[in-house]
Parts: C-alpha cells; sequence; structure tokens
C-alpha cells in the first residue's frame, strides 16, 4: 500500500472538515494510506505571505515539507492554494543551492533539516498520474447521474512550467476524474476563470472578488448543472460562503451546492452525503441531497 | 493635463531591488501587447488594476505611485498573464516582490496584517472555531486537528520561525513595535 502524509492546511479541517473526512475515505478504498502530518502549520497561504515577506513564506512551508520527509513520505494536500505554496517552496529549495542553505540555517534552530528527498503532491494530479482513472472507475459503486461544472482553480494547473500537467488554459484531466463518477462534466463559459479569493484578494476587496465568483456561478447556471466541483477548499469557501455574501450584498440566491472532487467520489463509492459533510455547507444543500438518496441513478 | 514624470523622481534603486527576483528583469522585454491585461479577471472589474501598467511603472523605478497604489493589492494571483505572456514575464512573481517592498516600507492593509497576526499566535491563517468543532464531531472526527492545533511544541516551533524571520514585527500593530 502506497503511503503519503495527509497535510490538511486550514480551511479544509478549520472550516470544512467534510473535506478532510471524504479524502480518508476515498484514499482508503483506492489502496492509499494516508498518515497524519502531525504538528504541520499554514502552508503557508502562497499570495498573502508570498506578498508579505519571502523569508517567511519559505521558513514555514519548508518546515512542513520537513516533516514529511522526516517520515519518509511524499505530501499530499487537497487545496490548490498549499499546492501551490508547498510545491514551489520544495522546488526552490531542492535547486537553488544558497538559498536551501538559509533555510536550513533558520530550520536547525527548531530541529529540522531540508534534504529534498520528497515531493509535493495534490490529489487531483496524483489520483490522475499514479492512481489512474480506470482504477476510479472501478471503485464506484453508486454511479452519479449528475451535470457538473468542474472549477480546476488557478494553482492547480498555474503556473504551467512548474507543474507539468500540460495545457493551463484546456485541461482535460480533472474532467476525466469527474466523469469517472458517472457524472457528466458539463462544458461553461470562462471555465477556467479564478473563483477571485487567491492573492490575499479575498480578504483585500471582498466584494470585488464576489463580483468574480457571480460571473463564475452565472455562468455554471446558464449551462444548467446540478452542482460546482473544486479540487481547492479556499475555492470552495469562496464559491461557498461567497453565496451567502453574494445574497446579503446584491441580493442575488443561487443555491448552488459546491462539492470537493473527495466528496463527489465518496458519493460514487456507496457513502452517504451525511458521511462526507456535503450537508455541513454554509449553503444549504437540502435538495440536492434529497436527490442523492432517491438513487442518484 | 498631468504633469509629465520628473526623472529625478525615480528610483533606479528600486527597479533594481525587483529584478532580485529571478526573471523579472524580463519586464525590460515587455513590448506593450496588452496580452497580460487584456485577458485579466481582475482588470476587467476594476480597470485601474492594470499589471502591464504596473510592470512598466516598476520598470521605470516609480517606487512612490506604485507602494502606494491602493490596486496593487487586487491581483489574484491567478497566473493567467504570466502564462499567456509571450516575452516570458513572471508578472506574478514580479507583482509579489513590488508587494514585498511595499510591506518593507511599512505599507500593509490592516485586514492583511490581522491574517499575519492569526498566523503568529496560531499557525494557521483560518484557526479553528466552535462552528467547526461541533461539525467535526458529527463526521467522526478528532474536535481538534492533528496540526499545530493539537501539538503545541510544533506551534512553539512555527512562532520561533516566524521570530527568526521578523515576521512578528512585520504583522505588529505600531504601539507593539516600540
Amino acid at each position: 500500500m502506497t503511503k503519503l502524509s495527509f497535510f490538511l492546511g486550514c480551511i479544509a479541517p478549520n472550516r470544512y472538515p467534510g473535506i478532510e473526512i471524504s479524502t480518508k475515505k476515498v484514499m482508503e478504498k483506492l489502496d492509499v494510506e494516508l498518515e497524519d502530518l502531525e504538528g504541520a502549520s499554514c502552508c503557508p497561504a502562497p499570495g498573502v505571505f508570498r506578498s508579505f515577506d519571502k523569508t517567511t513564506w519559505l521558513s514555514m512551508a519548508s518546515r512542513n515539507v520537513t516533516l514529511s520527509e522526516e517520515m519518509g513520505n511524499d505530501l499530499l494536500t487537497v487545496c490548490n492554494g498549499c499546492f501551490g505554496s508547498l510545491v514551489d517552496a520544495n522546488l526552490l529549495l531542492k535547486e537553488d543551492d544558497a538559498l536551501r542553505e538559509d533555510v536550513n540555517k533558520m530550520l536547525s534552530e527548531v530541529g529540522h533539516e531540508f534534504k529534498g528527498t520528497q515531493d509535493v503532491r495534490h490529489i487531483i494530479e496524483y489520483l490522475f498520474q499514479e492512481v489512474g482513472v480506470e482504477k476510479v472507475k472501478n471503485a464506484v459503486i453508486n454511479p452519479l447521474d449528475l451535470k457538473v461544472a468542474v472549477h480546476y482553480g488557478c494553482h492547480l494547473v498555474k503556473p504551467s512550467k512548474e507543474r507539468h500537467l500540460g495545457s493551463a488554459e484546456n485541461p482535460t484531466f480533472f474532467d476525466e476524474l469527474v466523469e469517472a463518477t458517472g457524472a457528466t462534466s458539463v462544458d461553461y463559459e470562462d471555465k477556467m476563470a479564478c473563483c477571485g479569493a487567491g492573492g490575499g484578494a479575498r480578504t483585500a476587496v471582498l466584494e470585488t472578488t464576489l463580483h468574480m465568483a457571480t460571473n463564475k456561478l452565472d455562468h455554471m447556471v446558464a449551462a444548467g448543472v446540478d452542482c460546482v466541483v473544486n479540487a481547492c477548499p479556499f475555492c470552495h469557501l469562496q464559491l461557498d460562503v461567497g453565496q451567502t455574501e453574494i445574497k446579503k450584498t446584491f441580493g442575488k440566491e443561487y443555491g448552488m451546492p459546491v462539492l470537493h472532487y473527495s466528496q463527489l467520489l465518496g458519493l460514487a463509492m456507496g457513502f452517504t452525503p451525511e458521511e462526507l459533510g456535503i450537508d455541513l455547507n454554509f449553503v444549504e444543500n437540502s435538495k440536492f441531497i434529497e436527490r442523492i438518496r432517491g438513487g442518484a441513478k | 493635463m498631468s504633469d509629465a514624470i520628473k526623472t529625478s523622481s525615480l528610483s533606479p534603486e528600486f527597479r533594481k531591488e525587483i529584478f532580485e527576483e529571478p526573471g523579472t528583469e524580463k519586464i525590460t522585454m515587455c513590448f506593450n501587447c496588452t496580452g497580460c491585461s487584456s485577458g485579466c479577471p481582475m482588470t476587467e472589474l476594476e480597470p485601474e488594476f492594470n499589471i502591464r501598467k504596473f510592470l512598466r511603472m516598476a520598470n521605470l523605478g516609480m517606487k512612490d505611485e506604485l507602494l502606494n497604489n491602493p490596486y496593487l493589492w487586487y491581483c489574484t494571483t491567478c497566473y493567467k498573464c504570466q502564462e499567456r505572456c509571450p516575452q516570458g514575464v513572471p508578472n506574478v512573481d514580479a507583482l509579489l516582490k513590488i508587494r514585498t517592498i511595499a510591506v518593507q516600507n511599512g505599507v500593509m492593509l490592516p485586514a492583511h496584517k490581522k491574517v499575519g497576526q492569526l498566523v503568529v499566535k496560531s499557525g494557521h491563517a483560518v484557526p479553528i472555531n466552535d462552528d467547526t468543532k461541533e461539525k467535526r464531531k458529527a463526521l467522526g472526527l478528532d474536535e481538534v486537528p492533528p496540526t499545530v492545533h493539537r501539538f503545541p511544541d510544533a506551534l512553539s516551533e512555527v512562532k520561533k520561525l516566524l521570530h527568526i524571520a521578523g515576521f512578528d514585527k512585520i504583522v505588529a500593530e505600531e504601539e507593539e513595535k516600540k
């Protein structure tokens, strides 16, 4: 059984624990053992902390990677922001001897050393590249009759030079994984557009970023989807909590169910919506849940 | 008509400082194709946010105008512009570098400072709350996740790193700095 260290980040464990438990459930079914990365911190958030101070960003990010090195595992994240932060830091430190030396001076003060022995993986690219679409398909016992708007988010695929996942403008690997559950990935306008949350923008200029989320939601509604499926708890939050804020700010109501891929796959593997925390979103999802319960066949 | 920029007000040192970030010197290769700004989802909503303009201002060394520009903080780092630039300018890396210089010069949004303070205090930018503790219990998860939240020694390590990096001072309120 392959072992990975499960890096939780902030938003999954501290706002959407359904994503945390769903990831554990689906990875177990796919014979991937997840070990808790005990004592990990914020990744830290790439757009925000790289905007403040590069040394701070690198020291915290490298400590998280080092914890995984000490366990002898590659690190698994379920979040695009954490992926961006940790992949970039890991690559920088593997390639730049001087920078690694500087960071290791800091890490030695807290009893760690960055060695560059492990990789940082994101659940979506890991499932696609290591587990494979066929194996995912074979684990499905409850094929989903759903129309899905796939939201890749930005940092899963960009900057593409560092990601090696093919086209950042028109990728298909996430759609293939969604369709492995029986669901249909429905194309919609500006599909690769940003949700608006990243770079500290949600914190700085919430209302403006809500306009970006509104654009996305409008395009999804126009395409007639049943739900949106994402690869990132921060996109998840912007599209879910964002709907409650959009209602308050612009008086517009969508009632769009927002699922992380781990939750969609969990449904297809036969887990109940409650076991996966799909009922714990900020937007009320009861109609969607009833439909799943009634047999999404 | 506004006054022309005076060369004496430009800062070659500022430009040099930005170019410390690898690849950003390619800003000098920009031929103004507008591919970056015309595809930007933020520029579509807020035309005052214009990464092309910002990077060309950076190339001229317009330090004060850039560091005090409130729109500097509107970028969501979606990297669309960086992907598209035919000259290979790392637009987002350059913008983040400009932001760090702003922070070094004492320019930081109060809301960002608060996020920084959360990390200094808890090791998380988004710490646990009572509502989520209940949700965790309902799912059969431990109330407190196995992160720095559960392990005080791990949190001490993070606090020490943030202190060595000087980050605790960067996000401290003015009265605490004294």
